[in-house]
C-alpha cells in the first residue's frame, strides 16, 4: 500500500511539473522558439532584462499586486472586525453573501461587469480614458477583499475576549486595545490574507484583461505574445519568478518548522 | 528570519528591474527637422503587433530613437485586428494619439467622424510617398492619412510536406490537407477566401452572397486544423501545419526560418490593403503625433521599418534604394504582368457588417 | 460594548461601500445591458439570442463536468496519500503541490502545446521509437487536460485540508470496532471529507466553465466555448455588448444555481477556507 501511495504521489508530481519542466527547459533554448529545441544557451536570461516592454509590464504587475494586496488587507481586516460586530445574523449573512460573490463568480463576469461600469463612469466624467491603472487597481482590490476577509474572520472569531477585556479594564482605549492585543493575535491570518491577495493579483489575467486599457500588466503582455509568437525570454522571466517563489516558500517552511520546534509543537 | 529573507528576495526582484539596457543608439541621417519643444510629453501610439522596428537583433529601435531625439515618451500598445482597435476607440475606454488602421477601417472612421484631419503639407517627408498610394479611395483628398505599409494576401505552403497545390483558394478546402490547413480567424479575411472562390466582390451588399460564403466556409471547417492570425507563424515554421493564407511580407520571414515554405497568389484574386497612420478624434498630443509621423517617413527610419516588417513600403526612398533588402523583390513588388487580381476592402454598411459578423459567430458555433 | 465583536460596526463601512459600488453595481450593469439593445431600449431579444449559443453552453458544461470529475478522481487519492505521510513531509508536499500555481497561468497552459503538438514532445518521442504520431492537440481531450491541469491544486488542497483535520481517534475507533481500511474510507473518511470535496468541485468547475484561454490554445480555436463567445463579443464592439452581457448573465445564473445545489449538500455556514 505504501509503495502504491509513493508511486501515485510521484506520478502526480510528475504531471504537475511537466509544463514547469518545459518552461525551464525552453528558457535555455538557443533557438527562438518555445516549440523546437535547438541547443543550450542562457542568453535569453540576459535578453529578458533588455526587453523593456516585458520589464515595464512586470513593474506594473508588481505595483498593482503590492498596492492592491496592501489596501485590500487593510480594508478587509477592518471589514472582518466590523462585520463581526454586527448583532443581527441576517445582516451578517447578507454581507457575507455579497463578500462571496467575487470569489464564486466567474472571473470573466467580474471582469466584464467592472469594464462596463468603468466605461460608463468614464463617459459621465467626460474622460477620454476610462480604463487604466486606477481601474485595474480597483478591480484587483475588489477580487482580493473576499480572500482577506475569509482569512482573517475565522481567526478573529476564535480569539479570546479576555485579553481584550483585560486591556480595556487596565485603561486602554478601544483603539489601542485593538492594535496592541487583537492585531498581534490575528497577525498570521492577516499576513496569509496579504500573501493570498498578492499571489492572486500577480497572476490575474482575465479580470485585468477587461479593465486595464493601456496599462498592460505582465499576464496581458504574455497573452498578447501567445497570439503571435512566444519567445524564450518570457519563459526565462517566468522561471526566475518561479524560482524566487520556490526559494521563498522553502525558507518560509523551514522557518515555520524551526519556530514550531521552538514552541515545542513538533 | 523569514521576514529578512522575504525582504532580501523582494529587493532582489526590484534590483533585477533596474539592470541593463542593451540597445545602442544609431547614427541617423535625418532629413526633417526635429526639436525638443515637446520634451516630457507623452505620445500614445496604437499599432499592429510587430509592426515597427523595435531594436531586436541589432535593428533600429524606432521608438527609442524618437524618444532620444525629441524627449517625447512613446507609450506604445498593440492590437491584433482592425475590429479590436475600432472597438477600443469606440468604447471610449482609452485614448490614443496615433493609430494605424487599414483602408476600409479608415473609411469607417472617417464616416463616423472619429479621425482628425492631418495637414500633410506640414509633414515635410510626405513627399517620399509613392504617387500610387496617395489619394486612394478611403482618403481621396489626402486629408486624414499617411500610408505606412502595403500588403497582399496569398497562400503559403510547405513544399516538404505537400506537393505544390493548384494556385487556388480551394487548396484550403482540400481533403488532402485535413488537419494540416489553416484559415483566417477574423470575419473579413475569412469570408474573403470564400468570396474569391465564389466570384463575389468582397464588398458585396447582397446578404444572400454572404449566406453563400458562409455555407462555403462551413463546408471547409472540418478539414481545417485551426483558425489563426499571427499564430500561423509558429505553425507553418515548425511544420505543425502545412498550408495557410497570410500576407506576403510575413511569408518572406517565415521562409528565412523554414526554407521549404513556398508562396502563391491564388488565381481567383486576392486582397490588397494599405495600412495608414491616422490621428483619432480623441488624440491629445497632436503636435507630437505629427513629429512622429514625419520621423516614420524618414528614409533611414522607413528603411528600417520596411526591412523589419517585411511588407511592401509606400515610401519611394525605400523602394528605389538598391541597398534595401527586398529591393525589387518579386513577391512584394511584382511586375505588372505578374500582379494578381486584387481588391481593396471598403467599409461596409453597418447593417451588412452586423449581418456578416453574426454569420461568423454562426460559423464558430457550427 | 458588543460581547461578540472587538470594535464597532462602523469599521466595516468602507468595505461595505466598496462592495456595493464595485461588486453589486457592476452586476446591475450586466443585467441592464442584457435587457437593452444598443440604443438603450428594453428588449428580450438578447436573451432570445442565447438559443443560438446552445452549442457553446453545452460544450462548456460538458467539458467542465468531465474535467471536474477527472480532477476529483485523481485528487482524492492524492489528498489521502498526503495525509498518510510524515508530518514534516506533508508540509513539503504541500509546497510542491502549490508551487505550480505560482507559474504564470498562461504559460502553464501554453507549455502543454509544446508537449501535445503534432510535432511536439510526445509525438516526437513516439515517432522516434517507430510509432505513428497521435493527434493530441486541438482536440476536446486537450482542452479537458488543460482544465484539469490548471485547476487541480484547487481540488487537492481543500480536500487535503479537511482530511488532515479528521481526528485520528475516530479512525482508531473505527478500526477497534472491526472496520478494515476500505470500509473505514467509505464510512468515516469519505463523509467527513465531503466539505472539502464540495469546496474543490466549486473551485474547479467555475473557472472551467468560464475559461476562454484554454480552449483557444489547446482546442484549435474552432469551437467557441461560452467564455470564448463572451470575450469575442466584447471585443467586437459596443454593438455586441448587449448579447455578451446576456450571455454573462446566463453564465452567472447558471453558476449560482450550481452553487446553490452544492450548498444544499453541505452543512457549513461559511465557505471553506482554502
Amino acid at each position: 500500500m505504501k509503495i502504491l501511495s509513493r508511486i501515485y504521489v510521484a506520478l502526480m508530481v510528475f504531471f504537475l511539473y511537466a509544463p514547469v519542466a518545459v518552461m525551464i527547459f525552453f528558457s535555455f533554448n538557443s533557438g527562438e522558439s518555445v516549440w523546437v529545441f535547438e541547443g543550450f544557451s542562457a542568453s535569453w536570461y540576459a535578453d529578458a532584462f533588455t526587453n523593456t516592454e516585458m520589464i515595464e509590464a512586470l513593474e506594473r504587475t508588481l505595483i498593482v499586486a503590492i498596492l492592491s494586496a496592501t489596501i485590500s488587507t487593510v480594508l478587509g481586516t477592518a471589514a472582518a472586525v466590523g462585520i463581526l460586530a454586527f448583532r443581527k445574523k441576517i445582516t451578517k449573512n447578507a454581507i457575507m453573501s455579497v463578500t462571496n460573490i467575487p470569489m464564486m463568480n466567474a472571473d470573466i463576469v467580474t471582469g466584464v461587469s467592472l469594464m462596463l461600469f468603468f466605461v460608463f463612469i468614464g463617459k459621465i466624467l467626460g474622460a477620454y480614458e476610462s480604463l487604466g491603472f486606477a481601474t485595474v487597481l480597483i478591480a484587483h482590490i475588489t477580487f482580493n477583499l473576499p480572500y482577506v476577509i475569509l482569512s482573517v474572520m475565522p481567526r478573529l472569531k476564535a480569539t479570546d475576549h479576555s485579553l481584550h477585556d483585560a486591556a480595556l479594564d487596565l485603561g486602554c482605549t478601544p483603539i489601542s486595545a485593538f492594535f496592541k492585543v487583537i492585531i498581534p493575535a490575528i497577525k498570521t491570518s492577516i499576513f496569509t490574507g496579504f500573501i493570498m491577495a498578492f499571489t492572486l493579483s500577480l497572476d490575474d489575467f482575465v479580470i485585468s484583461y477587461f479593465t486595464c486599457g493601456h496599462y498592460q500588466t505582465l499576464p496581458i503582455l504574455i497573452y498578447n505574445m501567445t497570439k503571435k509568437t512566444v519567445t524564450p525570454d518570457v519563459y526565462a522571466l517566468s522561471t526566475i519568478i518561479f524560482i524566487a517563489v520556490f526559494v521563498l516558500l522553502i525558507l518560509y517552511n523551514i522557518a515555520g518548522n524551526k519556530s514550531d520546534k521552538k514552541r515545542g509543537v513538533v | 528570519m523569514k521576514k529578512i529573507i522575504s525582504v532580501i528576495l523582494c529587493l532582489c526582484l526590484v534590483a533585477i528591474l533596474f539592470t541593463g539596457c542593451g540597445y545602442e543608439y544609431q547614427e541617423l541621417n535625418l532629413v526633417g527637422k526635429y526639436d525638443k519643444s515637446l520634451k516630457g510629453t507623452t505620445l500614445n501610439v496604437y499599432n499592429w503587433g510587430e509592426y515597427i522596428s523595435d531594436g531586436s537583433d541589432d535593428c533600429l529601435d524606432v521608438n527609442k530613437e524618437f524618444e532620444k531625439l525629441t524627449g517625447i515618451k512613446v507609450n506604445y500598445t498593440t492590437f491584433e485586428s482592425n475590429e479590436t482597435m475600432y472597438s477600443q476607440l469606440k468604447g471610449g475606454g482609452v485614448s490614443y494619439d496615433l493609430i494605424f488602421p487599414s483602408d476600409y477601417m479608415i473609411e469607417r472612421l472617417i464616416n463616423e467622424n472619429m479621425l482628425k484631419k492631418i495637414d500633410v503639407g506640414k509633414i515635410s517627408n510626405y513627399k517620399y510617398i509613392d504617387k500610387k498610394y496617395k489619394g486612394l479611395f478611403y482618403d481621396p483628398d489626402e486629408e486624414y492619412t499617411v500610408p505606412y505599409n502595403v500588403g497582399m494576401v496569398g497562400v503559403i505552403y510547405n513544399s516538404a510536406l505537400i506537393d505544390e497545390p493548384e494556385h487556388s483558394w480551394e487548396a484550403l478546402w482540400d481533403e488532402k490537407y485535413r488537419d494540416m490547413s489553416l484559415n483566417f480567424s477574423n470575419p473579413r479575411d475569412g469570408f474573403m477566401t470564400a468570396q474569391m472562390i465564389l466570384g463575389q466582390s468582397v464588398n458585396t451588399t447582397n446578404k444572400k452572397d454572404w449566406d453563400k460564403a458562409l455555407e462555403k466556409l462551413k463546408q471547409g471547417k472540418d478539414v481545417l486544423q485551426s483558425y489563426v492570425m499571427d499564430e500561423i507563424y509558429g505553425k507553418l515554421e515548425t511544420g505543425e501545419a502545412a498550408i495557410g493564407p497570410y500576407y506576403a511580407g510575413d511569408y518572406l520571414f517565415m521562409k528565412e526560418i523554414n526554407e521549404d515554405l513556398e508562396f502563391f497568389y491564388p488565381k481567383e484574386g486576392t486582397n490588397i490593403f494599405v495600412d495608414a497612420i491616422c490621428v483619432p478624434e480623441s488624440a491629445k498630443n497632436i503636435e507630437a503625433a505629427m513629429m512622429y509621423i514625419n520621423f516614420l517617413l524618414e528614409p533611414d527610419v522607413s528603411l528600417a521599418n520596411a526591412e523589419y516588417i517585411g511588407y511592401a513600403s509606400p515610401n519611394t526612398a525605400v523602394i528605389e534604394n538598391p541597398d534595401y533588402y527586398y529591393y525589387k523583390n518579386e513577391i512584394l513588388y511584382p511586375e505588372e504582368k505578374d500582379m494578381p487580381k486584387v481588391e481593396y476592402y471598403h467599409d461596409i454598411d453597418p447593417e451588412i457588417r452586423s449581418y456578416y459578423e453574426n454569420l461568423w459567430i454562426d460559423l464558430k458555433l457550427y | 460594548m458588543n460581547k461578540k465583536g472587538f470594535g464597532s460596526r462602523i469599521v466595516a463601512s468602507p468595505y461595505i461601500l466598496w462592495a456595493a459600488l464595485f461588486v453589486i453595481v457592476p452586476l446591475i450593469f450586466i443585467a441592464y445591458f442584457a435587457f437593452t439593445d444598443p440604443s438603450g431600449a428594453f428588449t428580450f431579444s438578447n436573451i432570445m439570442q442565447i438559443a443560438k449559443y446552445k452549442k457553446a453552453f453545452g460544450l462548456s458544461i460538458l467539458y467542465s463536468v468531465i474535467a471536474t470529475i477527472i480532477t476529483l478522481l485523481i485528487s482524492y487519492p492524492m489528498a489521502y496519500f498526503m495525509t498518510k505521510m510524515k508530518v514534516s513531509s506533508q508540509k513539503m508536499i504541500m509546497v510542491i503541490v502549490m508551487l505550480p500555481m505560482w507559474m504564470n497561468f498562461l504559460i502553464r497552459t501554453y507549455s502543454w502545446i509544446t508537449i501535445l503538438a503534432n510535432k511536439g514532445l510526445i509525438n516526437t518521442f513516439l515517432t522516434s521509437i517507430g510509432l505513428h504520431p497521435v493527434k493530441l492537440i486541438n482536440t476536446p481531450g486537450a482542452v479537458i487536460l488543460g482544465m484539469v491541469y490548471d485547476f487541480i491544486p484547487y481540488m487537492i488542497l481543500p480536500i487535503y485540508t479537511v482530511m488532515s483535520k479528521i481526528d485520528n481517534s475516530l479512525l482508531e475507533a473505527a478500526s477497534d470496532l472491526g472496520s478494515n481500511g476500505f470500509s473505514r474510507l467509505r464510512k468515516v473518511i469519505l463523509p467527513l471529507s465531503f466539505p472539502g470535496v464540495i469546496s474543490g468541485i466549486t473551485m474547479v468547475f467555475v473557472p472551467c466553465v468560464s475559461t476562454f484561454y484554454i480552449s483557444q490554445k489547446l482546442g484549435g480555436n474552432k469551437n467557441l466555448l461560452i467564455g470564448d463567445a463572451i470575450e469575442y463579443l466584447f471585443n467586437s464592439g459596443p454593438d455586441f455588448y448587449n448579447v455578451a452581457s446576456a450571455l454573462s448573465l446566463v453564465l452567472m445564473v447558471m453558476i449560482l444555481i450550481c452553487l446553490f445545489v452544492m450548498n444544499y449538500f453541505t452543512d457549513s455556514e461559511e465557505a471553506t477556507v482554502l
